[in-house]
């Protein structure tokens, strides 16, 4: 079982300068801004469900760069068609990472359905993801690190990942428009 | 697709979002879009993304602008209640979003289970703070378009350019 911040941080380290991070609402958001504040960052706070459709339209504008979406597997499990929307638009630049701790851990760690018969990686492999893979030890992030900066995508891991009780780091700003326009500016800046 | 009034609606609406520099179509196939979905497909600078549900088309259009492309949702009115969440993303952030609307459930409608979603459309629009603007004449249509891009673009509003039944034409069923 790992422990999701040093996870994080583990496949975040010597970051390729135009990787572009998105995280779903909740634990991956606090994860996201615990490891440390980014303008290359943009951190979901409601809206349940969107980020992966949100980091999929990212990569579809932003093709030379590598977009990353930390979520959790109950934010995944509200909008499962995206990941065959995913799969057919077939985004070379894109990766999920799935921070899966088989419970809604902001609402009382409630188990999800990956607590009982569900397998995300199955799932994602069956929508037509060419990459799906479950991780479950330390030994494995290395392999998948090199996937995220450099293989060709769209790649769906997992990540079973301890239920943790951790200090809540906000974002830089929970409005809005503040940070979209700090995360928008800073693509648009460094487009390559 | 002509009409038999000459007017081809979907072609203009095209030429204005290409005019518009639009690249980018979500969609929830819908018989009214169809000739629109048609020349998205067709055209080489635009991706035409096929979505599993309607709600997934806020999110993509919102990336896809913090990515600096501009992106449209396609969609018919009974898809307008599956967005209701996800339209907090662009409500909160101000981030342009512009969707056209077939409508269901009003002139003509032969299937009375499209009528509660229809009839809601533009009050659930208005309550998730979407603008809106409604067509009722196919040589108005391009023009709607023209201003809803703009709205949303020059203002970061979400707006929603409705095309009413009357408009594109009742589904016809033989009676069985």
């Amino acid at each position: 079982m790992l422990r999701r911040r040093p996870s994080i941080a583990f496949l975040l380290e010597s970051r390729p300068p135009g990787m572009l991070v998105v995280s779903g609402l909740g634990s991956c958001t606090w994860d996201l801004c615990a490891i440390g504040d980014d303008p290359r960052n943009f951190c979901f706070n409601g809206a349940m469900g969107q980020a992966a459709p949100f980091a999929l339209g990212l990569a579809l504008a932003q093709p030379e760069r590598r977009v990353v979406l930390f979520t959790g597997d109950g934010e995944l499990l509200m909008s499962l068609g995206v990941l065959a929307t995913i799969a057919n638009q077939r985004p070379s630049n894109l990766a999920l990472v799935i921070l899966d701790n088989e419970s809604y851990l902001e609402t009382g760690a409630q188990p999800t359905a990956t607590a009982g018969a569900t397998d995300l990686t199955a799932i994602a492999r069956g929508a037509g993801f060419p990459d799906a893979r479950t991780v479950t030890g330390r030994s494995e992030l290395p392999a998948l690190r090199r996937a995220l900066h450099d293989a060709a995508g769209p790649l769906f891991a997992v990540l079973k990942v301890a239920v943790e009780e951790l200090p809540l780091t906000l974002p830089h700003a929970l409005d809005g428009v503040t940070a979209i326009n700090r995360f928008r500016d800073a693509v648009l800046a460094t487009s390559e | 697709m002509e009409a038999a009034d000459g007017i081809d609606w979907h072609r203009k609406i095209f030429e204005v979002l290409r005019a518009k520099d639009f690249s980018l179509a979500a969609h929830v196939p819908d018989a009214g879009h169809a000739p629109l979905i048609r020349m998205c497909e067709a055209c080489p600078e635009t991706d035409a993304v096929t979505l599993t549900t309607e709600e997934e088309g806020v999110g993509v259009v919102c990336g896809a602008w913090a990515g600096g492309r501009k992106g449209v949702l396609l969609m018919q009115s009974s898809g307008v209640g599956n967005c209701i969440n996800a339209l907090a993303l662009p409500a909160i952030c101000r981030i342009p979003f512009l969707t056209l609307v077939t409508m269901r459930g009003e002139w003509g409608e032969f299937i009375p289970w499209q009528l509660p979603m229809g009839q809601a459309t533009p009050r659930v629009l208005r309550a998730m703070r979407v603008q809106v603007l409604r067509v009722e004449r196919r040589e108005e249509a391009a023009a709607a378009v023209d201003a809803g891009a703009a709205l949303a673009h020059n203002g970061r509003q979400s707006v929603a350019v409705l095309l009413s039944q009357k408009m594109i034409g009742a589904k016809e069923f033989q009676e069985g």
